[in-house]
């Protein structure tokens, strides 16, 4: 996967690439272009910059998914609990004190941290399927909590309103739709930036044997339970950040952004873009988000209505859509839309040889 | 004296309907270790399809209870070996895959569920006598409790039946003891597999009936919230182990009905119990070794 040291070609790819995408991206708020059917207007308007944002927030929570799955090879079904503890954190900071925006957030990371780091002692007590099943449980304790609404401070079902009184007027309102979407490919490139670093370095790469592994890295000398920690904490401050900035970005947070379902979602998209790979998880997110976002439409179009029932009911529930899409993925397609594009890519280097042609 | 004896046979009961679920996760997980995520969704069809067999033959009559009963276990079970064989089986060896396609199977099939049902609990209605209450030591238990627990306990005796006294039982005890060796005396554990999913589907279909019941309702949904807390069971229980599942079962329930009552938060008094055990041993409560 990662290399120690960087091949000219290698180079292109990690330093280059990402350098001219964040750049174009960061420049659409200015340009007017039209995606007819993916996105629901030009690219200046502040309806398809919010859309734009949401995927960029989603891309950057699966990236931090991606760490914890791709890279440690740890499958959690809790980690929505973080994101919720950022959304809900900075928006309960908000309304309780006078700190400005800035420190509140950086009262919430420390909280996250925290948080992250006891819930990942604990739960990292088991590995594998049963690492899953408790973290699951935690995450849900979260989710039980928000909707009972302890003291008024989580606003139950209804969800929390953001505070706008110590948040910057550059970052409320419609009209600013332009500095959320710069925010939130902020947030994007931040985490790539975090993610790229953590899989690069030495912690990295023991964590990457760790998943392949573990009793030969406990053999030579490796902590397989360190590593994991670290990673695990690194992948939940991250999804903190990510929640903070939707919380700004949606002026809100509502109980399903804890909830399990909203991390098997992240799971979702981490696989239909590939496991392990960085790419993957943020092409696995946008398509994710679009479809989620543009399914819903379909399903409520004419042209569904007019179906006769056996092709209505299925067709009008996006979620069943992409959960059928998911099994086949797994099914047929391991290594998800970044393995499929890989094979391609080296059938067009190699073209068809005369034995591929015989076989 | 009675809101205690109250509080406790409720959650006997709760245990009762945990227990209906995580029997087979457990057993599934301890012959191939797959979580299997799409259980809640196999309780969920169970209870649908138990209201429909109900609503036909009459649902006050006790033949349509009964009749109910069995449609969701034989619905459970048919789609819990469908599941095995159309889906798990082609991920054989495989896992996170197998977990992955059980994840995908309980989104798509919730939301299909949604899609036919709609999103909201329909409330129904049994039998009078279970709607009505016994004195036991001074409190007025809902007869319902009773009728959840017998099932439980019969279904508890006939699976340790099974596994005792069958030569699928024989194989499958054999199977969660030392996979490598069953299927080197030449003995093919895969038909097993598609035996266990489909008992494990049969008492999750009953968990619906005995569970919509319980609740007083059906929803797209019962099986999803039933389920969290069946992991929780089996973690504690120890993976694998039906007696840890048992134990753990009640224990749980009956926790997180008194810590309901006194506190308020009995869920979160449940997921402080499963880290505690978590902490003072791994493996759980019955479970061999942690993996």
């Amino acid at each position: 996967m990662s290399r120690p040291t960087l091949t000219p070609a290698s180079a292109v790819v990690t330093v280059v690439v990402p350098v001219v995408v964040a750049v174009v991206l960061a420049c659409l708020p200015l340009l007017a272009i039209q995606v007819p059917g993916v996105l629901p207007g030009p690219t200046y308007t502040p309806g398809t910059l919010h859309v734009l944002a949401l995927c960029w927030l989603v891309a950057a929570l699966a990236l931090s998914y991606h760490l914890l799955f791709g890279l440690a090879g740890l499958m959690s079904f809790g980690h929505a609990l973080y994101f919720a503890a950022g959304a809900y954190g900075l928006a309960i900071v908000l309304q309780h004190t006078e700190l400005p925006l800035l420190g509140a957030a950086a009262v919430v990371l420390v909280g996250g941290v925290v948080l992250a780091h006891v819930i990942g002692a604990i739960s990292l007590r088991v590995t594998g399927i049963s690492f899953a099943m408790v973290t699951l449980a935690f995450a849900q304790a979260g989710n039980v909590l928000v909707r009972r609404n302890p003291g008024g401070a989580t606003g139950g079902e209804e969800g929390l309103a953001l505070r706008t009184d110590h948040v910057p007027d550059a970052l409320v309102g419609v009209l600013h739709t332009r500095n959320l979407y710069w925010l939130a490919l902020a947030v994007l490139v931040g985490t790539y930036l975090v993610v790229l670093w953590v899989e690069r370095s030495r912690a990295g790469h023991v964590a990457a044997a760790t998943r392949e592994n573990e009793v030969r890295v406990r053999v030579i000398g490796g902590r397989p339970y360190a590593v994991r920690l670290l990673v695990f904490v690194l992948a939940a401050t991250l999804a903190t950040v990510t929640g903070m900035a939707y919380l700004l970005l949606q002026s809100g947070a509502v109980p399903r952004a804890s909830s399990a379902d909203f991390t098997l979602t992240l799971l979702v998209m981490v696989v239909l873009g590939g496991v392990g790979s960085r790419w993957g998880a943020i092409v696995g997110a946008v398509v994710y988000t679009l479809l989620d976002q543009r399914l819903g439409e379909l399903a409520s179009s004419d042209a569904v209505a007019a179906l006769p029932a056996v092709l209505r009911v299925p067709l009008s529930e996006p979620m069943f859509l992409l959960g059928t899409c998911f099994v086949l993925v797994v099914l047929f397609l391991p290594g998800g839309i970044a393995g499929l594009a890989q094979r391609l890519a080296r059938r067009r280097a190699v073209g068809p040889t005369p034995e591929r042609m015989a076989a | 004296m009675s809101t205690v004896v109250l509080l406790l046979v409720t959650g006997v009961g709760l245990g009762a309907l945990y227990f209906l679920v995580a029997s087979g996760l457990s057993l599934i997980y301890g012959l191939m270790g797959v979580l299997n995520f799409a259980h809640g969704s196999f309780l969920t069809l169970g209870a649908f399809a138990g209201w429909a067999v109900a609503r036909a033959v009459g649902t006050t009559s006790w033949a349509g209870f009964a009749l109910a009963l069995l449609a969701g276990a034989i619905v459970g079970a048919l789609v819990a070996a469908l599941t095995e064989l159309l889906l798990v089986r082609r991920l054989y060896e495989r896992h996170i895959e197998q977990v992955l396609v059980t994840v995908g199977l309980s989104l798509a099939s919730v939301a299909l569920f949604e899609g036919i049902w709609g999103p909201d609990p329909e409330f129904i209605t049994g039998p009078a006598w279970l709607d009505s209450t016994t004195s036991l030591l001074g409190a007025h238990v809902p007869n319902d409790r009773f009728v959840v627990i017998a099932v439980a306990a019969a279904v508890l005796g006939g699976i340790v039946l099974f596994l005792r006294r069958t030569r699928y039982g024989l194989i499958i005890r054999a199977g969660v003891e030392n996979r490598a060796m069953v299927t080197a005396l030449g003995i093919d554990v895969r038909k097993a597999f598609t035996v266990v999913f489909a008992v494990g589907g049969a008492a999750a279909g009953l968990g619906g009936v005995l569970a919509s019941q319980y609740f007083g309702y059906v929803s797209p949904h019962l099986g999803g919230s039933l389920l969290i807390f069946a992991f929780i069971v089996t973690v504690i229980g120890g993976l694998g182990s039906l007696a840890g599942a048992a134990v753990a079962s009640v224990v749980v329930a009956v926790l997180q009905q008194v810590a309901n009552y006194y506190w308020g938060y009995g869920d979160l008094v449940v997921v402080l119990l499963l880290a505690v055990v978590l902490l003072v041993r791994p493996s759980g409560l019955m479970g061999r070794s942690a993996r």
